[in-house]
């Protein structure tokens, strides 16, 4: 099986986000494995140990992003490639267009990546990508086989209730919670990580990459951070008392009931 | 120049999703001049006329002027390759300018896939819309909410905008009391050749609202304690027509399953009244809920952060004030009734 997680970096979800000239500031953050993305590292690693194979984890992202890329090694990832290049605007459509380009000539068995990313949210790269590739695709799974005549068996979490579905391969699947527990990496794991190949890429090594039809079809126009929120009032008196305010402020002063 | 704007109206247990009526209203913020607005609608062919007749009559009150539908038993249930052809039929004879969908489970699935197929761009869980000479500039969530933007994007008969909206978020225009005129176009579906199989939907959620549009949500954590812990919440939500919710400290302690939880990771959510009970208010669980209209917070713990953005706090064992509030909603909503 070769098998290839899109993997992005992101900050730590219990970071604040603080504002400087109107950029988001990353002084003393600290990042992360997007955690939806860590979940498809996972998957790909015990489908190699049960089966065979390899996993190449793949980014787009600055040179930061290659931590993020020696932690999946350090969990059992086979091989890294980084893309690093400040001509890829921040836009799925673009993102895809490098994506794409770079994986023609390859012939991944499976593709895995996060249900989205915890900072743009969008969850929009992984199906763009199996479209442009003409695979089928499942978002959201929590479970995964490989069955014995070479399908994939799937369960994907759709608000609730779990839809079973049997594709052919090659495919490309989004993780969602509950898919496993990822492991953490070993000291032995992080110590061979370091060897294990590592390609960092811009837009000139990519042959097949075409400047035709790249531009992005979003731009941002403003960032902000939302109004903050302030503390409320504090209920008084017995609990009785407090739960007999609480529905009647509900009711008369703030009307929502 | 006139526009064609079209939404999609998403049917689940049998009725039509809020957000699909929210769709046409955002589709209605942006309207110019001689734009159309219309929606499609996909279901089996075993679908009920009567039922279907009931959705068409609701989306024109609310401002859709064609429905396209498309019948089919590979459109029974959501699947991605037979939902994305017969979109893509939709749209190829529309034309649309712009696509309007839910951010829902569907949303996000078919969204992307239209989007590559157009070669178009898309802003994906949008919480407002505007249109701005030749520019709709939406506004979006970064971080769960912990920051925002506003994108701008254009689109053209041949390379759509797709825009996805995230429920409970774009008001709804008023109901239109007109005589709709029925224009109804059902269209062909040719099947396409699956490459995927729906081998089974488990249905766990029948009649339950899902989170991301439910108007009150009643959420537990930690100070949960059990599975069972849930039951007093779960009492509380069903007097107040809501639906449970659950911070990643329940779920990972396994009181719950994690499609309940709310956070960056997890559902962010937006109801009027958010109730977090035994909760305690990392950073990451706030992200996911500080949108709500009104925030209750009970906890044990008088300096749990959570009180820092609540509106009402009660400092407390929730296992003796959530039966209370239940009591006492209760009471009120049957004086409201009577």
């Amino acid at each position: 099986m070769d098998i290839w997680v899109l993997l992005k970096q992101t900050f730590d979800t219990e970071e604040k986000i603080t504002l400087v000239n109107g950029n988001i500031d990353d002084t003393g953050v600290k990042y992360i494995v997007n955690p939806y993305d860590e979940y498809a590292v996972e998957e790909a690693i015990r489908i190699v140990e049960r089966q065979g194979g390899k996993v190449t984890v793949l980014s787009i992202g600055p040179e930061k992003t290659g931590e993020a890329l020696r932690t999946a090694l350090a969990m059992g990832a086979d091989e890294a490639v980084l893309i690093t290049d400040d001509r890829i605007p921040q836009d799925e459509w673009a993102i895809v267009h490098v994506l794409t380009a770079y994986l023609t000539g390859h012939k991944p068995d499976l593709i895995l990546g996060g249900n989205f990313s915890v900072d743009h949210g969008a969850g929009q790269v992984a199906i763009r990508l199996a479209h442009q590739l003409d695979i089928p695709h499942v978002g959201s799974i929590t479970k995964l086989d490989i069955t014995a005549d070479g399908k994939a068996v799937v369960q994907r979490d759709a608000e609730g209730d779990i839809e079973i579905i049997e594709t052919a391969i090659p495919a490309l699947f989004t993780a969602q919670q509950g898919l496993n527990e990822p492991r953490y990496p070993t000291l032995p794991g992080i110590m061979k990580a370091k060897k294990k190949p590592f390609r960092q890429l811009t837009l000139d090594d990519i042959p097949s990459f075409s400047w035709d039809d790249f531009a992005a079809r979003t731009s941002r126009l403003e960032l902000s951070l939302p109004p903050a929120r302030q503390a409320g009032i504090l209920l008084k008196g017995d609990m009785h008392e407090q739960a007999l305010d609480l529905v009647r402020r509900l009711h008369e002063d703030a009307k929502v009931i | 120049m006139s526009r064609t704007l079209l939404t999609y109206a998403e049917i689940r247990h049998h009725q039509l999703r809020q957000v699909s009526f929210e769709a046409v209203s955002a589709a209605a913020h942006i309207v110019q001049d001689q734009d159309q607005i219309v929606t499609c609608l996909f279901y089996g062919s075993a679908e009920d006329p009567a039922e279907v007749e009931r959705y068409a009559k609701e989306l024109f009150a609310h401002g859709t002027k064609r429905l396209y539908t498309i019948a089919h038993t590979d459109l029974e249930t959501y699947h991605a390759e037979a939902y994305f052809q017969a979109f893509h039929h939709v749209v190829t004879t529309v034309q649309p300018h712009v696509i309007l969908l839910g951010h829902t489970a569907l949303g996000r699935d078919l969204g992307p896939r239209l989007a590559s197929a157009f070669q178009a761009g898309q802003l994906s869980d949008v919480t407002d819309i505007q249109q701005q000479g030749e520019h709709i500039i939406c506004t979006r969530p970064l971080y769960a909410g912990k920051a925002v933007e506003k994108r701008t994007i254009q689109g053209s008969p041949t390379r759509p905008a797709i825009i996805t909206i995230r429920p409970n978020n774009i008001p709804l225009q008023p109901v239109q009391d007109t005589t709709p005129s029925r224009d109804v176009v059902a269209l062909p579906y040719t099947p396409p050749t699956l490459r995927s199989i729906v081998r089974e939907v488990v249905r766990k959620t029948s009649g339950k609202l899902d989170l991301s549009e439910a108007k009150i949500i009643v959420s537990g954590g930690r100070g949960v304690k059990s599975a069972e812990g849930f039951q007093p919440l779960e009492e509380l939500a069903s007097v107040l027509q809501g639906a449970v919710g659950a911070s990643r400290g329940a779920c990972d302690a396994g009181y719950c399953d994690y499609g309940l939880q709310i956070g960056q990771t997890g559902k962010v959510v937006t109801p009027e009244i958010y109730i977090a009970c035994g909760i305690s208010g990392a950073i990451q669980h706030l992200a996911g809920m500080s949108s709500s209209r009104v925030i209750i917070a009970i906890n044990k713990d008088p300096e749990a952060p959570i009180f820092k953005i609540a509106d009402y706090g009660i400092v407390g064992d929730l296992f003796e004030v959530v039966p209370l509030l239940t009591a006492a909603f209760r009471d009120l909503l049957q004086k409201q009734q009577a």
